[in-house]
């Protein structure tokens, strides 16, 4: 136990023998009594980006959630199984959210910028967890808007509010808060689903780009999407996951009849 | 048009089925009368609206009145600089009435600001639905008890209280009363400043949780910096409630006036005094009469001056979500 506390505070990467960043094993979720989720199991790699398809209702949303465990909200939730995140398993009573979620940052589906200035919006995860200084601040906050392919931009505008820039820019503002953490996984709900096709097209290079330092997963229902951006590539139905394969094999050499209706559009 | 419309009639009896297009056009030239009186409507509802701010002119209108009178007969430098009230002397400096005022509000502020607030993140941030919705209901009923038997509550139950902690407090004093205007002013900043909360997009939460915040974070740098202007407003409002609360301060905090700031102090509040004047025997045209107007004016524009404040700050304050 100890040892593994001290592998929770190190802020080095991890370099493990494993190549995946979480291991998802015989996960069940229940909303109340309505089991949404039955029977995940699912590595996702390392460095890569894994995208979850499958269509409205099928328990995408749910399971990328069980990820960070921001599932957890919504207070009736019950989970059983086991999700190994760097061989400790976040659903154990002693594991601290507050950390996880730290390591794991999520971008949503509506960007969600806080009614703050750019620059607070960036700052606000560093300063939380205590980061106080303001010339390490400054740094962080250009750096995460780098990476988030936004700083050109606004770095004349940090200090305006960040509702007003446009809703793609807003979400990559909200992807260079979750950078401004320095985390290792990065969730993507849905995240250009609100988007007009150009900002889209550059959140989707921005993924490209972000795979290099960061495992990145992301929800989709738009299936071109999906082939265009990730490695491998899981079809959820109905709380099941279906098949679970790399992107080309999957969308080119289906397995399941399921997954085949769906991605040659005869369902969903 | 009208050769359609007999058209369509011909066709409904004709076929035997019901026209809807004949039966809704029936329907309308019997509305004709009907939308006459959609015409009236507005000026009615407007001269509604009138009444209250005809009263409120009319209000304003008398008070400037008999506030001239009295300053015709005290001078108004005389009135705001002078430091003893004793209108039966004939000593009218306003400024120990205003002093007791403060004194009362600024203990009901500190009371009620923390109180109010924290109870608004709890029942916002913290609460289950179901605490939540069983603690509401209850805080709004604290609002509804008569100020009077809280005026009671606060000699005969708070005021021995604080006596066995400060053993010199007199019976009528300044921090009983303001402690309990504070308890009731608490309902009002927690119920209004949890709506402000409550307005607060899910969306912003998620994104805070999501970046590590715990539950206090959340609440502290995310929420309540969002539901700032409308917290300030409910602050405001209710210590607008304070400055003009009566029946407490009448009660508990006695009828001293006096120019101090120390709450264990016996005080007169200009609400008080306004009471005290008002109940007792003053005749109608004399000078105390005419005093009650002075000071009822200047309770006006202090109250008028914190609504324009809590406008300004709020304002100021807003963050747009």
């Amino acid at each position: 136990m100890i040892e593994m506390e001290k592998q929770s505070v190190n802020p080095v990467k991890e370099e493990t023998a494993s190549s995946n960043i979480f291991e998802v094993q015989d996960l069940n979720l229940w909303y109340g009594d309505d089991q949404a989720l039955y029977e995940i199991n699912m590595d996702i790699p390392k460095y890569q980006v894994t995208a979850i398809i499958g269509p409205s209702g099928c328990g995408k949303s749910t399971f990328i959630k069980t990820l960070n465990r921001m599932v957890e909200m919504v207070p009736s939730v019950k989970t059983t199984g086991a999700i190994n995140y760097g061989d400790q398993n976040i659903y154990e009573e002693k594991y601290r959210v507050e950390d996880l979620r730290m390591k794991v940052g999520m971008v949503f589906q509506k960007p969600n910028p806080f009614p703050k200035s750019v620059y607070e919006n960036v700052a606000y995860g560093p300063k939380i967890h205590g980061i106080k200084d303001k010339k390490t601040l400054d740094q962080i906050v250009e750096r995460s808007l780098r990476g988030a392919a936004i700083w050109d931009e606004v770095k004349d505008r940090l200090n305006e509010n960040a509702f007003g820039l446009s809703g793609g820019q807003q979400q990559r503002v909200c992807i260079a808060r979750a950078l401004a953490v320095e985390p290792d996984v990065i969730l993507m709900d849905e995240p250009t689903s609100a988007l007009d096709p150009i900002s889209t097209s550059k959140v989707e290079e921005l993924i490209q780009e972000l795979k290099k330092e960061y495992s990145i997963v992301i929800v989709t229902h738009n299936m071109q999407q999906a082939a265009r951006i990730s490695d491998r590539t899981g079809f959820f139905l109905n709380g099941e996951l279906v098949e679970y394969a790399n992107t080309n094999q999957l969308f080119q050499t289906p397995t399941d009849k399921r997954t085949e209706d769906y991605i040659t559009g005869r369902f969903g | 048009m009208k050769g359609v419309y007999v058209m369509s009639r011909i066709s409904a009896t004709s076929s035997q089925t019901v026209n809807v297009r004949s039966l809704l056009d029936e329907k309308r030239s019997k509305k004709l009368k009907v939308r006459k009186l959609e015409n009236i409507i507005p000026y009615l509802l407007l001269l509604c609206a009138l009444v209250s701010i005809l009263t409120t002119a009319g209000i304003l209108f008398t008070l400037l009145r008999e506030t001239v009178g009295f300053f015709s007969e005290v001078s108004i430098i005389e009135f705001y600089t002078g430091t003893n009230w004793s209108p039966w002397s004939g000593d009218f400096g306003v400024l120990p009435l205003i002093s007791g005022t403060l004194l009362i509000t600024v203990i009901a502020t500190v009371v009620a600001v923390p109180l109010g607030l924290m109870s608004a993140i709890f029942l916002s941030e913290y609460a289950s639905e179901s605490v939540r919705k069983t603690i509401k209901p209850i805080l709004e009923i604290l609002a509804g008890i008569p100020t009077v038997v809280y005026g009671f509550f606060a000699l005969t139950f708070v005021t021995p209280i604080l006596q066995s902690i400060i053993p010199e407090l007199s019976i009528f004093n300044a921090l009983s009363g303001g402690v309990v205007v504070g308890i009731m002013i608490v309902p009002m900043v927690a119920s209004l400043s949890e709506d402000a909360m409550n307005a607060v997009p899910n969306s912003l939460r998620e994104g805070a949780y999501a970046l590590g915040g715990t539950r206090l974070e959340v609440a502290i740098k995310v929420v309540v910096p969002a539901a700032l202007s409308g917290i300030i407003a409910a602050v405001v409002l209710a210590i607008s409630r304070a400055i003009g609360e009566t029946m407490i301060v009448t009660i508990a905090a006695g009828a001293t006036p006096s120019l101090t700031m120390n709450p264990t102090d016996s005080v007169q509040t200009m609400t008080a005094f306004i009471v005290q004047a008002a109940t007792g025997d003053t005749t109608f045209g004399s000078i105390i009469y005419y005093s009650l107007y002075a000071v009822g004016i200047t309770l006006f524009v202090l109250t008028m001056i914190m609504n324009l404040l809590s406008q300004y700050i709020s304002r100021k304050f807003r963050e747009e979500y």
